[in-house]
């Protein structure tokens, strides 16, 4: 029973843990940045209303949202090569979260765009505004900025969902705390810096965006409910 | 040796979906208990019931479940007390969804208009009647949809415990691949029994959801670092 | 006069309150007699919810004393509860429990706080439900009922404690036009047999009517305190002659 902690064992790998972090944040900003931009993509592809690609986004985000990430990246970069597809772990990594972010980002869009006010739509017409400018110039904006609190919430998501990436040997924090604990033995001191820096990272990035919601756009992520 | 995918697989898997079921049930009762005391904590208003209660939901939603099952696993064994897979993988999960529970709950909770206190109070009611007949009973009318929608996330988070050794169906699906080489099939199976398991919970959470959307409140699903759209939406992966 | 009229239902005394560093409520000295029905007016802003939500402890004082049929009112006291129900509130918001039927919103407190069995309670209930006219509606939930009703509703609630002085925060701020009437003409009923009132309201003509005392509130303090007569009078403070001047146009 050893009740000594060696947090000093841990910090010698002080330069890998950093690797880490810095591959952890790389993934979470690659996937947010993608992740978004196909969300972009659906709603607008969704408002051309053409049933069958309304009906294939919808399958997207039903079978994403209803099955774990974990086994969306055993699928991507473990399955995938059997049926010809290869890549790198990172690869592989980047992929699965960005499809993983795509399809809840894709839904939150859709929320948003819902609850920009229909009058909008009729003063870009009145306007003499084509519906495609309508939406890329009138509605996306707004949409965004209303669902920005929500936005920001999936970045820290997918933030501490890069752990799992270290199923498929992404250097990501986590797979190098693994391989600490597994040089040094001290596991309960590797997985709390862990934490601990996986928890300052939350709280770094929760501080920016309510900065930025709360200053700029009128809103903040933290949840509130509503009562009329 | 390799062997080819046979149906003996199929059973090995489908064997393993008691311990998904089996810790998805363990984790749902024992967040759901965590939860209900964070909820209360949070809601009461005394910053010495608050502040403990929102420091666990902090660590808890602010760090990654994965980690949080490797301190259980090896923390526990840290402290000699040898712990099975399964019971560092009850303990984690039931931390963390207890987390997301409490503070949907707390949102529930809060959501119901201040006047309808303000009622009871003036009615001379104590606050126990008050919890109980008044806060409760419309507390859980709203709770009803974002608390399946959790269940749903529950559910998938079983299979981060393949990481520590309990073979549920993620792990089982593991060791079926390293015996036949089949990945995709494979893991395509394991990922259609979640669905199977998952898409009628999030269906029931919409339909729950529109039902009560129609009523005068706004609701949206609560975590502190929480959603903010009109319709919940699930938060997990 | 018998010792009766002579018993003080309310007596607000010196009372103040900060939120924070403002200052909501100024050395509020107000009194009432059992029957009296005391209006108290002003403009947004004056404290006269606040002081109203004061009596029965909704909110605390920071300094002065509350007493209600002689016993003090203090939010921290262990009786609290038990003075509740001698005071009886209605509320802008109505604020109706909307998972129980009117019945049901009329039976939780009687039968939760006091010795009635359950029937007892629902033939108190009905009986003043069928007083502000709205007992077909007992079996309804609140969200089926017009805003008229809803507060109708509520003041059978508040009576089914037989409280023995009722306070009205605004009771009408709320209805659309054609539905004040119908509150106002339960409120009047009440108190011609003889419910002690405090009722915070902007329906002067019903104030005109009713009340035996205009209290008039501005910036947290009394303003003045008089007969209607006086109150809509020449002799009228200046101050109240501007709030009326507003108001009634």
């Amino acid at each position: 029973m050893d009740y000594i902690f060696h947090f000093g064992d841990v910090f010698r790998y002080s330069g890998e843990l950093i690797d880490g972090t810095l591959t952890t944040l790389r993934l979470a900003l690659w996937a947010m940045v993608l992740g978004l931009t196909v969300a972009t993509g659906n709603a607008m592809v969704r408002t051309l209303r053409i049933p069958v690609v309304d009906m294939t986004i919808a399958v997207y985000v039903e079978v994403i949202r209803n099955t774990p990430l974990l086994v969306q990246a055993y699928l991507i970069f473990f399955g995938l090569p059997a049926l010809g597809i290869r890549m790198n772990s990172e690869t592989a990594a980047v992929v699965a979260l960005v499809l993983n972010v795509g399809a809840y980002s894709t839904e939150i869009l859709r929320a948003g765009v819902e609850a920009v006010p229909s009058g909008q739509v009729e003063a870009g017409s009145a306007l003499g505004l084509r519906p495609g400018l309508i939406f890329r110039k009138i509605i996306l904006p707004q949409a965004l900025k209303i669902v920005f609190p929500a936005l920001g919430s999936q970045f820290i998501m997918i933030l501490l969902a890069t752990s799992l990436m270290s199923a498929i040997s992404t250097p990501e924090l986590t797979s190098i705390t693994n391989s600490i604990q597994s040089q040094t033995f001290r596991s309960f001191e590797a997985y709390v810096v862990s934490a601990i820096i996986y928890l300052a990272l939350t709280i770094f990035f929760f501080g920016v965006f309510e900065f930025v919601a709360r200053n700029f756009l009128g809103s903040t992520l933290i949840n509130r409910m509503e009562v009329r | 040796m390799i062997q080819p995918f046979e149906w003996q697989d199929s059973i090995f898997i489908l064997r393993a979906l008691r311990w998904t079921l089996g810790l998805s049930l363990a984790a749902f009762i024992g967040g759901g208990t965590i939860g209900l005391a964070v909820a209360l904590m949070r809601s009461s208003g005394r910053t010495y019931y608050s502040v403990p209660a929102l420091t666990y939901v902090i660590l808890f939603q602010g760090t990654p479940l994965l980690i949080q099952l490797m301190l259980s696993f090896f923390g526990a064994s840290m402290f000699g007390v040898d712990v099975s897979p399964w019971m560092a993988a009850a303990l984690a999960l039931s931390l963390n969804t207890g987390a997301f529970l409490g503070e949907t709950w707390r949102g529930c909770i809060e959501a119901i208009p201040s006047g309808q206190r303000a009622a009871g109070i003036a009615l001379g009611l104590h606050w126990r009647h008050r919890f109980v007949y008044i806060i409760l009973p419309q507390a859980l009318r709203i709770a009803i949809a974002p608390t399946v929608g959790i269940l749903v996330q529950v559910v998938k988070n079983t299979s981060v415990a393949s990481m520590i050794g309990l073979v549920e169906i993620t792990r089982a699906g593991q060791i079926v691949t390293a015996t036949t080489l089949e990945p995709f099939v494979v893991y395509l199976i394991v990922a259609g029994i979640y669905f199977a398991l998952c898409w009628p919970l999030s269906l029931l959470s919409g339909k729950l959801e529109a039902r009560s959307a129609t009523s005068r409140a706004t609701r949206r699903s609560a975590a502190p670092i929480g959603n903010y759209t009109a319709k919940p939406v699930s938060r997990t992966l | 006069m018998t010792m009766d009229n002579l018993q003080m239902a309310v007596e607000i005394l010196g009372v103040n309150k900060f939120y924070g560093g403002f200052h909501a409520l100024k050395n509020i000295t107000l009194t009432g007699t059992i029957h009296d029905r005391i209006v108290i007016c002003g403009p947004s802003g004056s404290g006269k919810s606040t002081l109203i939500r004061c009596v029965n402890a909704l909110e605390a004082v920071d300094s002065g004393k509350i007493l209600v049929h002689g016993e003090v009112i203090d939010h921290r006291s262990r009786d609290i509860h038990i003075l509740r129900r001698g005071i009886g509130m209605v509320f802008q918001q109505f604020n109706l429990f909307p998972h129980l039927t009117v019945l049901q919103n009329c039976t939780l407190a009687p039968v939760l706080t006091t010795a009635l069995t359950k029937q007892e309670a629902k033939d108190v209930a009905l009986h003043f439900l069928e007083k502000v006219h709205i007992a077909e509606q007992s079996d309804r939930y609140p969200s089926q009922l017009s805003g008229g009703q809803q507060q109708r509703a509520a003041i059978a609630r508040a009576l089914c404690l037989r409280p023995r002085v009722m306070l009205f925060d605004e009771p009408t701020s709320s209805l659309d036009p054609e539905m004040v009437k119908e509150v106002l003409d339960t409120m009047i009923q009440l108190a011609g047999e003889g419910m002690t009132m405090l009722c915070v309201t902007h329906e002067m003509g019903f104030a005109r009517e009713i009340a035996d005392r205009i209290v008039f509130m501005d910036r947290g303090a009394v303003v003045q305190d008089s007969s209607p007569e006086d109150f809509f009078s020449a002799q009228a403070t200046p101050r109240a002659q501007q709030f009326l001047g507003r108001l009634l146009h």
